[in-house]
């Protein structure tokens, strides 16, 4: 009797860390992956916990300030975001931050969660002097 | 805008687990994550009604048939880039694509004169726009430019309506190039910003007007209307100028002399 009971213990605690394993397998160490600038960088504008779990809190208050506001400073525009955490592919032209394997989309896709920023908002840096020079094919979704 | 969040309480579990002194430590990180560009001035504060941005438009020096202006415009803002969507006619498609500024013949009846101007948003004092905007998209910036914010744009397209100048558009179809500096989406309203990623860059001129001054023919002039010893406003001490519409009193940012 008190076998079975062992046994039973034994298999939550082999589930719950198999669970545990699997949680576990979030993008983590691939996060900064490849040769984006942040990949060289300790943390974002704040610690990675932090940045991962309220991101989306500081970019919704953020783009506030940049619109309302016009504070368009590098840590509180998206395009600053996109900027330091695009990969660029073997010709040197930056990866579209919301394909796949990419950046946002790593995280996105695991948490099933769907992102809209860029139905509008450029998913590669495009020139910040000549507004009006193009990117390229780089900037087309 | 408060909003709660589902998210558990991060600086309580830090603060009980073990990495509270590594938490603590990178809340705020230094400024030395934060890259600029180099001899880029970013506005750091806020808006204020400090300044307010505005247009003294010479219609004697705009010349017929340029359209520099409207050109320089399309580039900078990235409307250029927008295309045809398919089985749409050239008549449908020159009545949808979006257009900040509009090159206006206007003729006076009785002497049969001509006058050339560019129709653009005329940033008002108190924009109708703003007023009938239900979901508060279409607001007024502190300076004085008036601005669609596209997160909270329904596209109800109320703003279109009630605007007496025909300044707005609205984006009609998905959009694939998207510059940077003008996010852009099916379903929203736009219009002349101003050059407000100019303006918050320090710069402190808009594309159409650089445009007009290269063309040779400086129709456009761009300043603070609040300084009196900036461009524009000696140019409207100078010459008499007038609003469009000026019997809706909505106290406009662009005005016209020579009309």
């Amino acid at each position: 009797m008190y076998g079975s009971e062992v046994k039973i213990r034994l298999l939550l605690a082999a589930v719950l860390a198999g669970a545990w394993a699997l949680a576990g397998a979030a993008p983590d160490e691939d996060w900064r992956q490849g040769n984006s600038k942040a990949a060289g960088l300790e943390h974002c504008v704040r610690s990675t916990d932090y940045m991962r779990r309220n991101h989306m809190e500081l970019i919704e208050h953020e783009r506030t300030e940049t619109v309302h506001h016009g504070v368009r400073i590098e840590s509180k525009s998206l395009a600053g975001c996109i900027k330091c955490h695009v990969q660029y592919d073997a010709a040197a032209k930056p990866i579209p931050i919301n394909s796949e394997e990419q950046f946002c989309d790593m995280c996105h896709e695991y948490a099933a969660v769907t992102l809209d920023c860029f139905q509008c908002h450029a998913t590669v840096p495009t020139p910040e002097t000549d507004y009006g020079a193009r990117a390229g094919e780089g900037d087309k979704q | 805008m408060s909003k709660t969040t589902d998210q558990p309480d991060q600086d309580r579990r830090a603060f009980i687990g073990k990495a509270a002194g590594a938490v603590a430590a990178a809340t705020l990180a230094p400024g030395v994550f934060l890259h600029g560009v180099a001899g880029v001035e970013y506005r750091q504060e806020p808006v204020t009604d400090k300044v307010r941005w505005g247009m003294l438009v010479d219609s004697n020096k705009c010349a017929d048939g340029c359209t520099a202006c409207v050109d320089a415009c399309n580039h900078e803002n990235g409307l250029d880039l927008l295309e045809k969507p398919e089985g749409l006619s050239d008549d449908m498609w020159d009545q949808q694509i979006p257009k900040w500024i509009r090159k206006v013949t206007v003729k006076d009846k009785l002497s049969g004169r001509e006058s050339n101007l560019p129709m653009l948003c005329q940033h008002c004092e108190h924009p109708p726009c703003v007023d009938v905007c239900p979901t508060g998209a279409s607001f007024r910036r502190a300076d004085g430019i008036v601005m669609v914010d596209r997160h909270t744009c329904i596209g109800c397209r109320y703003c279109m309506m009630a605007c007496p100048y025909k300044a707005r558009s609205f984006v009609h179809e998905v959009v694939e190039h998207k510059p940077t500096i003008s996010p852009r989406g099916k379903g929203c309203v736009e219009s002349c910003t101003f050059c407000v990623h100019r303006l918050d860059r320090g710069e402190t001129t808009t594309a159409c007007q650089d445009a007009c001054s290269q063309a040779g023919h400086k129709a456009i002039v761009f300043g603070d209307l609040n300084d009196p010893s900036s461009e524009v406003s000696q140019a409207l001490k100078q010459y008499p100028s007038r609003q469009v519409r000026a019997d809706l009193k909505l106290n406009t940012g662009v005005r016209y002399s020579g009309v």
